[in-house]
């Protein structure tokens, strides 16, 4: 079925989803960090608002519930903590560029259309149009990890991790619609125990090589030969 | 396509495009006043456009020593193929030959035509300056043809024609709330500021020589030929406001030639034209001009919103 | 008349060619007989093959004859299709204006040092190689034409061999030229093998397996690829076309880029038949490749003629992109959209030649009256060279693809073909086609900027060096030539539908169906697909720009307004403008070098010398070199190096190389 024969809802789902893919575009990006801790917050209520349509379409009420919890954690509590923090570190100024933008966005084009291409053997018809938002959702959670690998800033590194996860949240409600709340509730601590275990490493990391470019990390392995040959003789 | 050929569809085609050159000024004068009244002013009068180009085209016209015939050539080339182009555009009524006769791609072909004579006539000098607005010209123009090429590939993936009297008429008759959409508007909106010139791409009240692009080709104009580039360029920000209200906005467009439809179609397209330039004139006050290695950036974004678009159609609109 | 008068033009057109080249051996002791015998011979070759295509592509018939020579068991076949007869109209069509510009541009060659008998001697032979590669019908009188064809352009290119650089640029242009020859007989070798012959009848009928016929479109692709200047292999295109002569360098630009295309196309769409889409799509990669990248070099030149053949690599990227869109359509089963982008690659084959010639014949013309080529030295010159500065420009438009000129139309359809790819089934193709669309709306873009640069700066303006301020307009021959040309642009950019129905027959031919529905609605509506989908009315658009503007004029020009003062240019108020003052070439691309740089090795310097004047130095390299060509020539040096060491220098080594050899061989025969 095309979209015009779709109810309104569920058209409203898709153009949210595809906002959400344009934020994580956004965030891969995105030279300055409280930019694109900005640009989270907002992927994060986009995933809250789909939740809430998807819980306004079905008949599971705990939805509402479930983004109530995303809003709060993914689009308030997380943006909140991460731009204090970056406060506290002192590179809420800081600017980092990717080297090559361009070969980078289209390395991102090219995984969005890898993912249309992996959900494609899906034919159901009823799934349809919740098998193309899991493509959707797919290629945010890939697009996060080629975040990961391409943005050499921690906190950059985190905002990929946590867009990752916001992925596979998107893919739960649209295709499952939603999880069981157990999961759920644990999934959402989970996520602000990572958080905060990040904030307190990030100190101990700045604290030992002076700097929270990851790049910086290599220099580990060479001080742990320079050790031993000490010690050796 | 016989009934496109009828006397009543050319005169309304006719009319369209009088009225087309009559309206640009207005737009023009319109934005400038609420501009003016968001920076405090209270600014020269809505209808001032209209008399500027009365007494530019009264004046006597200089030319330099230095200049070929292609530089008193060109204002009129320039002005023809953008009126020809505005005319295609569907304003008020819907199903005129004069979009038969060219769709879109024609449509930035002409555009395309006004602008390398546009960027010679700023050559022809033999000044620095010219040389300056017809080289960043060229380079916005060269980033802003694929992103406006890619919203066009949208609209029509999803319509199945180029031709704006059919895509018009395709979403009239099958709305939805489309993803693909809503990033082709996105990339067209970009695409319009950085082609007419406006902030943030260029200003285009500038008096400084070293920010100017399209100022600076014009530079050396004066009298009608000056009153012919200016008015180009209003219809060509005319022509962008009735592409974008009447493609995504369609509503209230007339369908027949009835009086009564062409009526209200007139006020519709009014409506949307007081709506965007409004927005156009926020924008302008609200944003600050980006120097010129910032525009790539900016046309980047108006790519990736088209190109985000066209993913969106094929993936998800159309089902199976 | 019949399909045999369309055979006995052609034989014409090719006797006239190689009697030219003949005529020409009398050059050593009258150099005045090139200029008044043989170019004019050469331009009836042109008329005759002209009149030969014409007929055929009106009569839609196939004739075939055999010639008395070839192979004993191979008699050599000659056939005279739609297909041939369009390419045979394209070199015709070039070889008038050939024959018309090329006398007074040869004048000035007379006197120099550089030998007239071969520059008619080997123009002669290159049309008759040309000729007979379009009529050929089998491999062997094929791969005989395209050999006499390469060779004789390898002297042509070779005219001027005091030049160091140009003898190199010789020299690459040959090895090339070999290297694609060799992987297209290797491709050739492949479906004689299957089909058990070498006459293209035995071809078409031979059952090719998909893996075979993979390899046999692999080697079709790298050959004629590297003959039509695709990258990564067009690196020989822009050292060999500059320095030839300019009415060669637009020969070749313009028509033996063109065969080379036509070779691709009987062999691909004609002898294999059966096209696989995946065909299409790395077709499609590499003709967007080529597009982009010929265009971004040719911005970045200053010197003209490299600037154009670097715009010719573009060119032949955009009709690639036509054929591999022609064949994804084929390949999965939509036989009309193919059509439709083959006729949209075709359009523009007779476009590029059209338009490419025109403007080499300028450069030539430019070269003739102020012996530069460096745009940098040149300005001004539309008030020294009216005439010729107006065809310029009228080829300057065309290139750039701006209505109402032939550029356009063919990119038109080329958009409206792709536009039709929501037909596809598959996703992925149908997000890739409209990417490829955009990598070519920037091409097209970025072209109108080159040639915004080349004709600012070169005419307009004023003139940056001395010799350039004193140009003369050049004779009537040489205008007659470029207004030929340019008047068949306006022409072709106007009655789209009459070209389309004169081409139909090819298509009809080779794919089985033509494109009625274009014409459908009468000769002043062009509609590839359907009235609805799209429709474009050229001679309405040139008819209502033409009434508008003498509207405008009429309205504006009256009264005591009409005069135009003279003053000077606008200086700030300080010194009046020297044309020092003027931007650039280098200037003009400078915003463009700087965001699209990555793809080229720029270095850019400025210091300052002793005297303390500032020093701007610019370099911009070609990455292919470093990329593929370098590894390349490593790899055969390291090769040849190994087996180097198989000369030992000793006579008896070599004689038991002899008998060992000798030994195997009986023993395999047995």
């Amino acid at each position: 079925m095309s979209i015009t024969e779709l109810p309104l809802l569920q058209q409203i789902v898709l153009v949210l989803a595809a906002i959400v893919l344009f934020t994580s575009f956004v965030l891969l990006a995105q030279a300055r960090l409280v930019a694109a801790i900005h640009a989270f917050a907002w992927q994060g209520a986009l995933v809250a608002a789909v939740t809430t349509v998807v819980a306004a379409t079905g008949q599971t009420p705990h939805l509402y519930f479930s983004a109530l919890l995303t809003l709060a954690l993914k689009a308030l509590l997380i943006p909140w903590m991460l731009h204090r923090l970056t406060r506290r570190l002192a590179i809420d100024r800081h600017v980092e560029s990717l080297r090559r933008p361009a070969l980078v966005i289209m390395a991102a084009v090219a995984l969005v259309i890898f993912s249309y291409w992996l959900v494609l053997p899906i034919v159901q018809q009823e799934l349809a149009y919740t098998r193309n938002i899991v493509a959707i959702s797919l290629a945010v959670v890939l697009i996060g990890l080629l975040m990961m690998v391409f943005r050499q800033q921690a906190v950059a590194q985190v905002l990929g991790f946590m867009s990752m996860e916001n992925g596979l949240f998107l893919a739960a409600v649209s295709a499952t619609a939603g999880m069981p709340l157990v999961v759920e509730l644990g999934v959402a601590f989970d996520v602000l125990v990572a958080m905060v275990l990040f904030g307190v490493f990030f100190f101990q990391i700045r604290d030992s090589i002076d700097s929270l470019n990851v790049d910086r990390l290599n220099r580990l392995t060479e001080t742990t030969e320079e050790d031993v040959a000490g010690e050796g003789g | 396509m016989d009934h496109l050929l009828t006397a009543v569809a050319w005169g309304a085609a006719l009319l369209q495009a009088l009225l087309y050159a009559a309206l640009a000024p207005l737009l023009v004068g319109w934005i400038r006043k609420l501009k003016s009244r968001l920076q405090n002013r209270r600014g020269a009068p809505v209808l001032q456009p209209y008399r500027d180009l009365r007494k530019l085209l009264l004046k006597e016209a200089r030319v330099a020593h230095t200049a070929s015939p292609l530089f008193r050539a060109a204002p009129y080339i320039v002005f023809v193929a953008t009126w020809l182009a505005a005319a295609t555009v569907p304003l008020v009524a819907v199903s005129l030959p004069t979009a038969a006769i060219a769709d879109i791609i024609v449509l930035v072909g002409l555009l395309a035509l006004a602008r390398f004579f546009l960027a010679l006539a700023g050559m022809d000098v033999g000044t620095a300056f010219g040389g300056m607005g017809a080289s960043r010209e060229m380079l916005v123009s060269a980033l802003a043809e694929p992103a406006m090429l890619m919203a066009v590939f949208t609209l029509a993936m999803s319509a199945h024609s180029t031709n704006l009297a059919s895509v018009i008429d395709y979403q009239l008759g099958a709305f939805a709330l489309r993803p693909s959409f809503l990033f082709a508007l996105g990339g067209l909106i970009l695409v319009a500021l950085a082609e007419t010139g406006r902030i943030p791409v260029d200003n285009p009240a500038t008096h400084l020589e070293l920010t100017m692009i399209h100022e600076a080709m014009l530079l050396e104009y004066s009298g009608r030929h000056l009153a012919l580039m200016e008015w180009a360029a209003q219809i060509k920000l005319l022509l962008y406001g009735a592409l974008i209200a009447n493609i995504f906005f369609p509503w209230g467009i007339a369908r027949s030639f009835a009086p009564a439809d062409l009526g209200i179609g007139l006020a519709a397209v009014m409506l949307k034209l007081f709506v965007l330039g409004a927005a156009l004139a926020l924008g302008e006050t609200v944003l600050a001009k980006m120097r010129l290695f910032r525009a790539p950036a900016f046309l980047n974004l108006a790519l990736l919103l088209a190109l985000l678009g066209l993913l969106s159609q094929v993936i998800l609109e159309v089902g199976t | 008349m019949n399909a045999h008068t369309a055979l006995a033009f052609a034989a014409l057109a090719v006797l006239l060619a190689l009697l030219s080249s003949a005529v020409s051996v009398f050059a050593v002791r009258t150099p005045r007989i090139v200029r008044t015998l043989a170019l004019p011979l050469f331009g009836l070759a042109g008329l005759a093959a002209l009149a030969a295509g014409l007929i055929t592509l009106f009569q839609d018939g196939v004739s075939t004859a055999t010639l008395p020579l070839g192979l004993p068991w191979l008699p050599s076949r000659v056939r005279l299709d739609a297909l041939s007869g369009l390419f045979l109209g394209v070199i015709g069509v070039v070889s008038v204006a050939v024959g018309l510009y090329g006398p007074a541009y040869v004048r000035g060659f007379e006197r120099g040092r550089d030998s007239l008998t071969a520059l008619g001697g080997f123009a002669g032979l290159f049309l008759a190689g040309m000729l007979l590669v379009v009529l050929a019908d089998d491999a062997f009188l094929f791969m005989v034409s395209w050999e006499v064809m390469s060779l004789s352009s390898y002297f042509l290119v070779a005219f001027q061999h005091e030049n160091a650089a140009n003898r190199r640029a010789a020299f690459l242009y040959l090895l090339m030229a070999h290297i694609g020859g060799l992987a297209i007989l290797l491709g050739y070798g492949v479906l004689a093998s299957f089909g058990g012959g070498f006459a293209f009848e035995a071809m078409r009928a031979a059952p090719l397996t998909s893996g075979w016929a993979s390899v046999a479109f692999v080697l079709a692709f790298i050959g004629f690829g590297m003959k039509a200047g695709l990258v990564p292999l067009h690196a020989w295109l822009p050292e060999a076309h500059p320095v030839a002569p300019s009415h060669i360098s637009a020969l070749m630009s313009g028509v033996m880029l063109k065969v080379a295309v036509y070779g691709f196309i009987r062999f691909v769409f004609d002898l294999l038949g059966d096209v696989q889409w995946q065909w299409g799509v790395a077709v499609l990669v590499i003709g967007g490749a080529s597009a982009l990248i010929g265009v971004l070099a040719a911005l970045l030149q200053t010197d003209l003629k490299r600037l154009l053949a670097y715009s010719s690599v573009e060119n032949l990227g955009i009709i690639f992109i036509g054929l591999g869109l022609a064949l994804v359509f084929l390949g999965t089963g939509h036989a009309p959209l193919g059509t439709l982008a083959f006729v949209a690659a075709l359009y523009h084959v007779l476009n590029h030649a059209l338009f490419k010639s025109l403007l080499f014949l300028g450069a030539g013309a430019i070269l003739h009256s102020t012996h530069e080529r460096d745009l940098e030295q040149m300005g001004g010159l539309l008030r020294r060279m009216p005439w010729t500065g107006l065809f310029f420009l009228l080829g300057c438009i065309s290139i750039s693809a701006l209505p109402p000129f032939n550029g356009f139309v063919s990119e038109w359809l080329t958009f409206q073909a792709a536009l039709q790819a929501w037909q596809l089934e598959s996703g992925v193709l149908r997000s890739l086609i409209p990417i490829v669309s955009a990598v070519l709306a920037l091409t097209g873009a970025l072209v109108a900027a080159t040639f915004v640069k080349v004709y600012g700066v070169a005419f307009l303006g004023q003139a940056r060096s001395r010799h350039v301020r004193r140009a003369r307009q050049v004779p009537f021959g040489m205008r007659a030539g470029q207004g030929w040309l340019a008047g068949l642009c306006l022409l072709f950019g106007v009655l789209p539908t009459a070209v389309i129905g004169v081409i139909n027959d090819v298509p009809r031919q080779l794919l089985g169906a033509g494109l009625p529905q274009a014409a459908a609605h009468g000769w002043l509506w062009l509609t590839p697909v359907s009235p609805a989908t799209a429709s474009y009315s050229a001679p309405m658009v040139v008819m209502l720009l033409a009434l508008l503007a003498a509207a405008a004029l009429w309205s504006l020009r009256r009264g005591a307004v009409r005069r135009v003062r003279r003053c000077d240019p606008w200086d700030c108020g300080f010194a009046p403008p020297t044309p020092r003052m003027q931007y650039t070439a280098t200037a003009f691309a400078q915003p463009i070098r700087q965001v699209f740089g990555l793809l080229f090795n720029i270095e850019e310097s400025v210091g300052r010398r002793e005297d303390g004047t500032l020093r701007y130095q610019l370099s911009i390299g070609d990455r292919t070199w470093g990329l593929f060509y370098a590894p390349v020539m490593r790899a055969v040096e390291s090769a040849s190096r190994r087996v180097v060491r198989l000369q030992s220098g000793n006579v008896r080594v070599y004689l038991g190389w002899t008998l060992a050899t000798l030994v195997v061989l009986l023993w395999i025969i047995s």
